[in-house]
């Protein structure tokens, strides 16, 4: 079936949903394209806000929003990414606001605002309170507000369809090709214009935050076309998911007073981060941990975790403000919050590294300013790089929600600019190839075991510390699972509902995001943020202060070619100068 | 038919918790060759601290790669994976296997009831999300907006806890035996999303969503089974929402 759209969103979460929103604005006709169904998008599970620098509770100005970004990133934020961030993100969070969503209060009646990992007031002197938040379900409520905008709008939605292909031709998008889940069939969609908005890639990791479904499917597609994916190596973990389970347990939790303690109970951030102690960034509180652990002070049989400690705060906190996580240990745990310590571990999370885009999240070809034209890029899977080499807590609905909007405005004024671009011959070439092939394979491979395989030695060996031996060794790890991945036959024949067909396509996609970020870390010979080596212990500004732009070389398997691009070192009226990062 | 196999663990608990055996009985449907539904029953073993999510992921993953189901975020929050798990509403990955079984026992999965069955637990969920739409599911206020956020009281806010705790899984309205019966009842999950706006102090809209309240697919149709609320894994108490929706629609306010 063939479909034509003005501008095309692929994602329904939060990115998507705000660029869909604002392309519709823009007099265009506009479809979304999801693979899951409305609402059901991960940006529903972000729990603890979205940073902005309202001063509803404490004195706050963008400036040290922008520090804290730009520092939290430890000096790769591209400056100019993170200045009209700031600025931004207070309007579109009353913007928010507007459309409904229900932040808590203060005694005032204003948003609610708390403390989070990283935020500062005066330039790192204090923590602040930042964080907007609706109780510790804001990415929920922010996904459910959306959703809820566009179906007052009428965008038009292909629920449970897959994008199985990007069409590019002569550096210009002329719409994709995707697969209708309940029929089996697939469809092309022409557009002028796409917005590529479909989330992150954690998948790739064993213990994740991560839904079954971020698979990094349009990073695969993008890098398959022999397009970059920028700085792939800064993956972050998460300091607080849920022991084994990898689920998030909210930075809220800390912001509250949630106090980290080791097996003798020692509060040991105050050795790590003496100024903010529990409240310093994920990348620091997550190398603590760690450290912890592997110096015997961790808790559990595997002494494997550490424990949050909620115990002093008052119960109305922990099962008002925090309720969602206090569910999440009574039923997957068996543990109360209000008198037990809940253990936790560090959880892969977030990919700071994607489809690289300039700010308006139009999508770069190379690293000197090459665009892919009316194509367009936001959320967890563009590279803005507002995130740098480690994202701040909140920064990622705010990236949505500011970053989506300024797509969906870019790419409708694109499209009523231009007339509709020449459709390729066999434009659905490349997707019934990659069909035929998983359907009609030698038939000895199992997807479910070479994806457990990809995932515990991603874990092990590109995780969140990391070394040149064993990222050579996942290196070739990784051709050997890509070919076994070839061994891998699809054996339910249906057409419609095939969930079989569908997982081993996402493996494929899985094992090129894996490979590209691999690539990039064993390349990059320092630590930086969330890339921390064991054999380059320093930060070495001098010749790593780049983007990495990682190309898949089209010409032979399994290589992967690296280029560079400049880091933004300042913004339009600030500029803040690399330094040591304390905190 | 029944196949074994090895464990399907992923728990955060010890090697010295005893496995459980299980056997998974699995109501399987797929109209492309099947008249009716069937069962087949599979052996599993599980660790008590398993997800039956974990479980059906595992025979889906190695037994029986056609199972068809829809997951995705893996803890309660996204709300695909709603399923009659021993003939109760719940979420396959909020549900723990301990929970539910005991070892030797049995866990038996279905598709949600009420909606149409496309293939082994995936049901149609367009009529569901029908209902949602018909509500006005979106704030309404066309007053200039003030430059910052509208002012609303902590207490005003907190009207709203419980109903915009919803995650649209449909546990709610596929437990609902006049939904079961009359396909046009709105169901808890609508009346649910009105609530969440009627009661917003801030939304302009409050007279037209009570109008379509008082329909006859609205709250009138409610018989009080309390089967929702017992669904609910979110723990939203419905019926009485419900109960405040009505009474709204009595004295024509909120």
């Amino acid at each position: 079936m063939h479909h034509r759209y003005d501008v095309l969103v692929v994602g329904a979460g939060g990115a998507g949903l705000m660029a869909a929103l604002y392309a519709a604005k823009g007099n265009v006709s506009v479809a979304c394209i999801s693979k899951l169904y409305p609402t059901r998008s991960h940006t529903g599970a972000a729990q603890g806000g979205i940073g902005a620098a309202l001063g509803n509770v404490q004195e706050d100005h963008w400036e040290w929003h922008m520090f804290d970004t730009v520092k939290g990133g430890d000096y790769l934020t591209d400056q100019d990414a993170a200045e009209v961030f700031a600025k931004d993100i207070i309007d579109a969070v009353y913007e928010l606001e507007h459309m409904g969503l229900p932040f808590s209060r203060t005694p005032e009646g204003k948003i609610a605002q708390r403390k989070f990992g990283g935020h500062t007031r005066d330039f790192g002197k204090a923590a602040v309170e930042r964080s907007c938040y609706a109780k510790d379900r804001t990415g929920h409520m922010i996904l459910q507000t959306l959703y809820q905008q566009n179906v007052k709008a009428g965008t038009t939605f292909f629920n449970e369809f897959h994008v199985t292909d990007l069409l590019i031709e002569d550096g210009r998008c002329q719409g994709l090709v995707a697969y209708e889940l309940s029929t089996g069939e697939l469809h092309t969609f022409h557009a002028k214009a796409v917005i590529l908005a479909a989330g992150g890639y954690g998948r790739v990791f064993k213990i994740t935050s991560n839904a079954l479904t971020l698979t990094g499917d349009l990073m695969s597609i993008y890098y398959r076309k022999g397009l970059p994916l920028e700085d792939m190596e800064f993956y972050q973990f998460h300091p607080t998911g849920l022991a084994k389970l990898g689920i998030l347990v909210t930075e809220g939790i800390r912001g509250e007073g949630g106090i980290l303690r080791n097996d003798s109970g020692e509060r040991f951030m105050e050795r790590y981060a003496p100024t903010i102690k529990d409240l310093a960034p994920r990348d620091i509180v997550s190398r603590s941990i760690i450290t912890e652990i592997r110096e015997g002070r961790g808790v559990g049989r595997d002494k494997d975790a550490v424990n949050i400690d909620l115990t002093h705060l008052p119960r109305e906190v922990i099962e008002g403000k925090l309720a969602e996580i206090t569910d999440l240990a009574r039923t997957y745990l068996g543990m109360d919050p209000v008198k037990d310590l809940v253990p936790i571990q560090p959880t892969a999370h977030y990919a700071m590294g994607g489809i690289p885009t300039n700010l308006d999240g139009l999508c770069l070809s190379d690293g000197s300013g090459g665009t892919v034209e009316g194509l367009y890029a936001a959320g967890e899977q563009a590279c803005v790089s507002l995130h740098g080499a480690n994202r701040l807590g909140t920064n990622s609905l705010g990236d949505l929600v500011v970053f989506g909007r300024r797509a969906g405005i870019a790419a409708a004024k694109y499209a009523r600019q231009v007339e509709y671009p020449d459709m390729p011959e066999g434009a659905q070439r490349e997707s019934v190839d990659l069909f035929e092939r998983l359907r009609n394979g030698s038939g000895k491979e199992n997807a479910a075991a070479i994806r457990k395989d990809l995932q515990e030695s991603m874990m092990n060996n590109v995780g969140i510390f990391r070394n040149g031996k064993d990222m050579a060794a996942q290196v070739e790890i990784l051709k050997e699972l890509k070919a076994r991945y070839q061994g891998v036959t699809v054996s339910d024949p249906s057409r419609r509902y095939n969930s079989e067909l569908i997982e081993a396509m996402e493996l494929g996609f899985m094992l090129d995001c894996a490979e590209a970020m691999t690539a990039s870390a064993l390349n990059r010979t320092e630590s930086r943020g969330a890339h921390d080596r064991e054999d380059f212990t320093e930060r070495n500004d001098t010749d790593w202060l780049k983007h990495t732009m990682a190309y898949k070389n089209l010409n032979k398997a399994d290589d992967v070619i690296i280029g560079y691009k400049p880091v933004a070192l300042k913004g339009f009226t600030r500029a803040f100068e690399p330094k040591p990062r304390v905190y | 038919m029944t196949q074994t196999t090895a464990q399907a663990s992923s728990a955060p608990v010890s090697a010295s918790v005893p496995m459980l055996q299980l056997k998974v009985k699995v109501l399987r449907f797929d109209p492309e060759k099947d008249k009716k539904a069937y069962w087949t029953t599979y052996d599993v073993e599980a660790q008590p601290g398993d997800r039956v999510l974990d479980v059906i992921n595992h025979i889906k993953w190695y037994l029986e790669p056609s199972l068809t189901f829809r997951r995705s975020c893996m803890h309660g929050i996204c709300g695909s994976d709603a399923m009659l798990i021993n003939g109760r509403n719940r979420l396959a990955c909020k549900t723990l296997v301990r929970d539910v079984a005991k070892s030797g026992g049995t866990i038996t999965v279905e598709p949600i009831r009420g909606l149409k069955v496309e293939k082994d637990l995936l049901v149609d969920m367009e009529p569901f999300f029908d209902s949602y739409k018909a509500i006005m599911p979106y704030f309404i206020n066309e007053s200039p907006a003030p430059a910052a956020e509208r002012i609303q009281s902590e207490e005003e806010a907190e009207r709203m806890a419980h109903s915009s705790n919803c995650i649209l899984c449909a546990c709610c309205t596929t437990s609902c035996p006049i939904f079961w019966v009359n396909g046009s009842y709105l169901g808890p999950a609508a009346i649910v999303q009105a609530h969440r706006f009627i009661f917003d102090t801030r939304d302009e809209a409050t007279q037209q969503r009570l109008g379509i309240m008082n329909q006859n697919t609205g709250v009138w149709r409610c018989r009080t089974a309390y089967n929702c609320t017992e669904a609910c894994p979110r723990d939203i108490p419905i019926t009485q929402l419900i109960e405040e929706v009505k009474r709204a629609v009595m004295y024509g306010q909120a």
